[in-house]
């Protein structure tokens, strides 16, 4: 072959300058393929800028493409075209024209030809290319042809690139070739195979076995190639084919010991590739379960022992053998025999190995910490090694034995190297473990805010925001000793005052805003020793720096706010605030008037900024309640009750369609006003009231309060709901989390850690140093056992124990499922973002949001919001009795006395003993209703009990044979209701009831769509001497379907939060029912509802409408008024409760 | 085998591409965005350095032939070594399809390399780890097709 391109060399002066596009069908095709690309490569290669390589490229294309689309281009031209467009393609130019003549060619072309179209195919198209789909009937065509050349030809473009939808247009024909004669057929079939499990696994399910088969193939090829196949499936599921692993260390037992084909032989090993692929298998199979990893360990051995070679392919079998040994359930000689291996590759004077020594090691080093320790020597050795990625491997592994005593050294090492580096996966990847061992092992202040500034400094805007969150909230949060916090803080405020001072330092954003932050919480700490207008003017001329951003400009301007509020007046802040006046940036100019309005009134700022404050608690009103007493007031104007947006816009559509017959105007005004406060008008009728307001001359006054209410929502709904929520789950995390972590701690003994600061490296006693440094590092391995190893039970103290820890880490364990699970309107959840900090734009909303207020309107609403009230005082809700305890008082007004459960059937007025209907034992301890007649004749008699079970309403239907003779093929069937929904169908068939006798039957009902109260019609026929119909009647209202649903006070906000539809209403309480805790009572009991919590006049409650739409209520008493707040993701749900709440309101 | 290879590239010392292979879908300009960094890092290596690289989240495998680079990206609990081994499969593989291979034979004749490399690795994975075996289907279908030719040597429209 070589001789072609020899040839090739001496014919090119002559074929230099042949571009002549399409040099005609017929004889000059001749001009072989290899010459025509032999003259493009040689004038490339001659020339000298990447400019005219582009030019002559472009050339050369525009002649390929006129060529490609000549009609008369011969098929044996279009191939030599192809391998020209291939190169073009390589060089980086665009030749998209070609693609689809390479499918052309596929398909038209004889074998030479149709070899390069399908090459052609498989490297200009993706997977996912549209212009596949036109090569499918040419693969299909193809897998049957007789040719072995062609089906191998399909075959391999199959298993490469392949559109998923039409793999269904292949299989068949692809599983035929399992079968077929030829064992390189079937290994590319098996191939084919494995790519379609990995686009489409559900494609193959039904061939599995016949993956077994390939599995027991008898060429060694085709059997390795259902491996790939068998290692995917046991990587997603390794309990399914245990019962294989047996199979798997007999093929691997024949691999080692050399019966297969020497063709498969690797210099001298045997097929090393099928050894290594078997060794995964076995070590996904084994692990965690002692039995199966039983089976291997003979098998292990052996091949530890034969890989004695000194070549790379005994070093990488040995490799994955030791990693499989270490995967495994563990046993002691092999684990030994794995170390000694470990110690060849890490000793190894040749670099490939003892990187992966390293790799190895810190595979291991978690349950085997005495290996680092036997090669702490080659690890320094390694540390200072002058290729980067042996440096990169061996802090990776000193990250994993880092503890409280060498952390300094090796936070170091880790910084020094990330000096270095300029590639940003490596920057952010070690910058987020520098921070994660800097929190835990800290071991003082300043070294951990020193680290931290390095961390930022570096990490940049690169890295997790996560970080710059973490560190933030630590500092706020502080730990158990107050003193220690504060200190932790003032050195923080130091060290940032002392960075700013430089003047032409650089800072990322990040870092800005975290000084910035600190700065505005903390700077009082140093007030006694520092002028606050020195800090406020170096915060000053941060905002004047060009490499500012807006949004770090936002975090300064908060924090001088904040400095400003503790401080009397100052020129600094008359200056800022004169010079942004009239800036260009409106945000900026928004900042400088709010803080003009601050600085006029400081009582009023200090009051909205106090002093650090970051962690109170804050109460909100989300119920807005402060703005009731306005509320009532445009009520009794005549206003017309708000509609949430939704409603409105939907009773517009609805108008729009159909003809309004209502007369306008009249004295809707009033009557709407006194329902406003009376309550006593259903929701249809609320909802009338406003269709016509809408069309009344009350129209503007309507719109005037719904935008106000808007606009107060805008602000205070969403975001300005989120601080407060954040400040008060964060208190309650740490309640709970108090305890636990005060019992580590308290176990935890100090240690002097001063041996590990002194790293100095001096070149002339290099020796020592190693040792020295060994001993900084290393420190802690020797002694400890290997459990302080894991991190888990470590000796030394833990400086920055957050109180928060564990429920952080279970939080941060149910981050992702809230994220998966949440739908989109759960979005904005306060939790999901405060405790996972993952989101660095909410946090930093969240503490602007403190500070930056657009206007004043609002900050007095904010004070009013800070009523200092915590949860926990006021927590009544316990004091409530369940309405589980007292069922009796359910449904009282359904004119169905209801029994306790746990009572004895008692004696129901009924003439016949026998018939009496009674519930089974099971049901009857639900909440159910007494049995009530619904119809009866001189034969037969039907009784009805509802059971109220959790997940759904039970009819139960007694249906009592009277007579004296048996009843035969009784049907009781129920008519369509467009509301209700009976689960198990509409009829139920009685074969036989004997003579007085008693037969029940269930029912259970789901409501389908939202209704007060429906009726639910049926009938009862029999055949005695004449066919006989009884019918009945069934009354179901809304409470039939309303269940409690128990959440936390954090999930009610969540939700509160995601639900559009709200309904709000004030209902006059009777003097009887007193405080908000007896009216809510009233309510748990009558309709089910749960109460989640109360404070002080306000009361959280929540149920669900079955099978599962949750409706929230707020409730807050005021001045003799339930003022009811109702949200739902239901729209007609709100309403319709509502009008329930309202009923029992007024029957108590 | 035991290693996923998301895409495979030979370069020549002077950063010229020679071969590309990508087993992962990506867009054009990723491909050239990758292909840049790549060859520029591994070139700026020295000859002594280890032949894994970290890179971004993968592993880079490279080896030099002569002025050839061989350059594979594989997912980081890969196994390195091997990977080593397969390039020099294929390097093995090249050397005996066109007899003691050079460089200019592979730029001369690279859609005669993708045919080998398709034969060896398919989807990523080793396909065929017997040298006889690839080789042997290889000439096959170099086989049937040589003579059509010198017989059929008529255009087909």
């Amino acid at each position: 072959m070589s001789d072609v391109v020899e040839r090739t060399l001496s014919a090119l002066p002559g074929l230099l300058g042949q571009h002549e596009p399409g040099a005609g069908p017929g004889g000059p095709g001749r001009a072989s393929a290899t010459s025509r690309l032999g003259g493009l490569i040689r004038s490339i290669t001659a020339l000298s800028s990447k400019h005219e390589e582009e030019k002559l490229i472009q050339q050369e294309l525009t002649n390929l493409k006129a060529t490609v689309s000549a009609p008369a281009t011969t098929l044996r031209l279009m191939k030599e075209c192809m391998v020209r467009l291939i190169y073009c393609e390589m060089l980086g130019y665009e030749s998209s024209f070609g693609y689809i003549h390479a499918i052309k060619l596929a398909q038209q072309g004889n074998l030479l030809e149709k070899r390069v179209g399908y090459l052609a195919v498989s490297l200009f198209l993706h997977e996912n290319h549209e212009l596949l789909l036109l090569l499918v009937n040419t693969v299909v065509k193809d897998l049957q042809s007789t040719n072995l050349v062609e089906v191998c030809m399909a075959l391999t473009v199959v298993s490469q690139i392949f559109p998923r939808e039409m793999i269904p247009a292949v299989l068949p024909l692809i599983e035929d070739k399992l079968q077929h004669s030829k064992e390189i057929i079937r290994r590319k079939a098996v191939q084919a195979l494995y790519k379609f499990y990995l686009i489409a696994p559900n494609q193959v399910q039904h061939i599995h076995d016949k993956f077994r088969k390939a599995l027991c193939d008898r060429d060694v090829g085709v059997m390795a190639a259902s491996l790939h196949i068998y290692l995917q499936m046991i990587k997603e599921n390794s309990s399914g084919y245990k019962d294989l692993t047996e199979s798997f260390v007999t093929i691997l037992k024949q691999v080692v010991g050399g019966k297969l084909p020497i063709d498969f032989n690797y210099h001298s090993v045997p097929a090393p590739w099928l050894q290594i692929q078997l060794l995964r298998i076995l070590g996904l199979l084994g692990k965690d379960d002692p039995r199966t990893s039983e089976l291997m360990y003979d098998v292990l051995d052996e091949s530890l022992r034969r890989a004695e070679i000194n070549h790379n392919i005994t070093y990488a079998i040995l490799f994955e053998c030791v990693q499989t040994i270490y995967t495994i359930h563990p046993k002691p000689d092999l684990l030994e025999k794995a170390a000694k291996c470990i110690g060849k590759f890490v000793l190894s004077p040749k670099i490939n190995l003892k990187y992966l020594g390293l790799k190895a090691l810190t595979y291991v080093i978690q349950q085997d910490p005495n290996l680092a320790l036997q090669h702490q020597m080659t690890i320094i050795e390694c540390l200072d090694h002058p290729d980067p990625i042996i440096k990169r491997e061996t802090l990776e592994l000193l990250y994993r034995i880092t503890n409280g005593q060498n952390v300094t050294v090796i936070v170091q090492k880790m910084l020094d190297y990330l000096k270095q580096s300029k590639e940003e996966y490596t920057i952010i990847n070690l910058v987020s473990k520098i921070a994660e061992l800097a929190e835990k092992y800290a071991p003082a202040n300043e070294w951990f805010i020193q680290t931290m500034n390095a961390v930022f400094s570096i990490g940049g805007d690169v890295m997790h925001p996560d970080i710059p969150n973490n560190f933030l909230r630590l500092l706020a949060e502080g730990f158990d000793d107050e003193k220690e916090d504060e200190q932790l803080r003032l050195y923080a405020v130091q060290s940032y005052l002392g960075l700013l001072e430089e003047e032409d330092a650089i800072y990322p954003q990040k870092f800005l805003q975290v000084m910035s932050w600190v700065l505005g919480e903390y700077s009082y700490l140093i007030n006694h020793e520092g002028d606050p207008e020195v800090i406020m003017t170096r915060l000053h001329k941060l905002l004047k720096k060009t490499f500012v951003t807006s949004e770090t400009k936002a975090w300064i301007m908060a924090a001088i706010t904040k400095i400003a509020s503790l401080n009397r007046g100052s020129k600094t802040i008359d200056k800022l605030i004169q010079e942004f006046s009239t800036s260009l940036d409106t945000c900026m100019r928004q900042y400088a008037f709010e803080l003009k309005h601050l600085c006029e009134d400081k009582d009023l700022m200090k009051n909205l900024l106090p002093r650090d404050a970051s962690c109170n608690d804050m109460v909100v009103d989300a119920s807005l309640s402060f703005l009731d007493g306005f509320v009532a007031e445009g009520l009794s104007r005549g206003a017309a009750p708000y509609k949430p947006h939704h409603q409105r816009q939907e009773e517009k559509l609805s108008q729009e369609k159909a003809l309004n017959f209502e007369p306008y105007g009249l004295s809707l005004s009033s009557s709407m006003s006194s329902s406003g406060f009376t309550g006593r008008q259903s929701p249809t009728g609320l909802s009338l009231g406003s269709d016509m307001s809408g069309n009344s001359t009350e129209m503007g006054q309507k719109e005037m309060s719904s935008l106000k209410l808007d606009g107060v929502k805008k602000l205070w709904g969403k975001d300005g709901y989120l601080p407060k929520k954040e400040s008060k789950t964060g208190k309650e995390d740490k309640l709970e989390a108090v305890p636990p972590g005060s019992t580590l701690g308290g176990n935890m003994v100090d240690h002097p850690l001063s041996e590990a600061d002194q790293e100095v490296v001096s070149p002339s006693e290099e020796e020592k140093e190693k040792q020295r440094l060994a001993s900084t590092l290393f420190v802690g391995l020797a002694s400890d056992s290997a459990v302080s190893l894991m991190g888990k039970a470590d000796t030394t103290t833990q400086k920055f124990k957050r109180k928060s820890k564990i429920s952080e880490t279970q939080n941060s364990e149910e981050a992702p499922s809230i994220q998966h699970d949440a739908t989109l309107s759960f979005r904005p959840l306060p939790e999901a973002q405060s405790n996972d900090n993952e989101n660095i734009q909410s946090t930093e909303h969240v503490r602007l949001r403190k500070s930056s207020l657009s206007s004043s309107e609002v900050l007095e609403a904010s004070i009013s919001f800070k009523r200092p009230q915590s949860l926990t005082e006021a927590r009544l809700d316990a004091k409530l009795p369940d309405y589980r305890l007292s069922p009796s008082s359910l449904f009282a007004d359904n004119n169905i006395e209801v029994f306790q459960p746990s009572q004895v059937i008692p004696s129901v007025v009924a003439s016949k003993a026998s018939l009496i209907p009674s519930l089974s034992e099971e049901l009857a301890n639900n909440p159910h209703s007494e049995a009530v007649e619904l119809c009866s004749c001189d034969t037969l008699a039907v009784n009805l009990c509802k059971v109220w079970t959790d997940d759904c309403l039970l009819l139960v239907l007694f249906v009592a044979n009277r007579s004296s003779s048996a009843l035969k093929n009784v049907n009781l069937v129920f008519e369509n209701s467009e509301h209700f929904k009976i689960v198990e169908g509409l009829s139920y068939h009685f074969p036989v009831i004997k003579a007085q006798s008693l037969e029940s039957c269930q029912k259970s009902v789901q409501m389908e769509k939202n209704c007060m109260q429906e009726i639910l019609v049926g009938s009862l026929n029999y055949h005695l001497e004449m066919e006989t119909g009884l019918e009945f009647s069934v009354t179901l209202s809304l409470t039939d379907f309303i269940r409690p649903m128990k959440i936390t006070t954090e999930d009610f906000g969540k939700l509160w939060l995601s639900f559009s539809n709200d309904v709000k209403q004030n209902v006059k309480m009777s003097p009887s029912q007193g405080s908000l805790s007896i009216a809510l009572n009233t309510l748990q009991q009558k309709l089910k509802l749960h109460v989640v919590d109360i404070v002080g006049n306000e009361g959280l409650v929540a149920c669900q409408l079955l099978p599962s739409v949750p409706c929230l209520l707020h409730c807050r008493t005021h001045a003799g008024m339930l003022a009811l707040w109702l949200r739902s993701p239901c729209s007609a749900l709100p309403d319709s409760l509502l009008y329930q709440c309202q009923k029992v309101m007024e029957e108590t | 085998m035991s290693v996923h290879m998301q895409f495979m590239l030979l370069f020549s010392r002077q950063g010229k591409l020679r071969l590309q292979k990508w087993y992962v879908p990506l867009s054009d300009k990723e491909k050239k965005k990758i292909t840049r960094e790549l060859v520029q890092t591994v070139l700026a290596r020295k000859p002594k350095m280890c032949s894994f690289l970290e890179w971004r989240d993968l592993k880079i495998v490279y080896k030099r032939y002569a002025s050839l680079y061989f350059c594979c990206a594989i997912e980081d609990q890969d196994n390195e070594l091997i990977t080593l081994e397969i390039i020099h499969r294929y390097v093995e593989l090249l050397d005996k399809y066109f007899g003691s291979v050079c460089e200019l034979d592979i730029i001369f004749n690279f859609e005669k390399a993708y045919f080998i490399l398709d034969e060896f690795l398919l989807g990523g994975e080793v396909q065929e780890t017997s040298k006889k075996n690839v080789l042997k289907a290889i000439e096959q279908a170099d086989l049937l097709q040589e003579p059509r030719h010198e017989y059929f040597n008529v255009p087909v429209y």
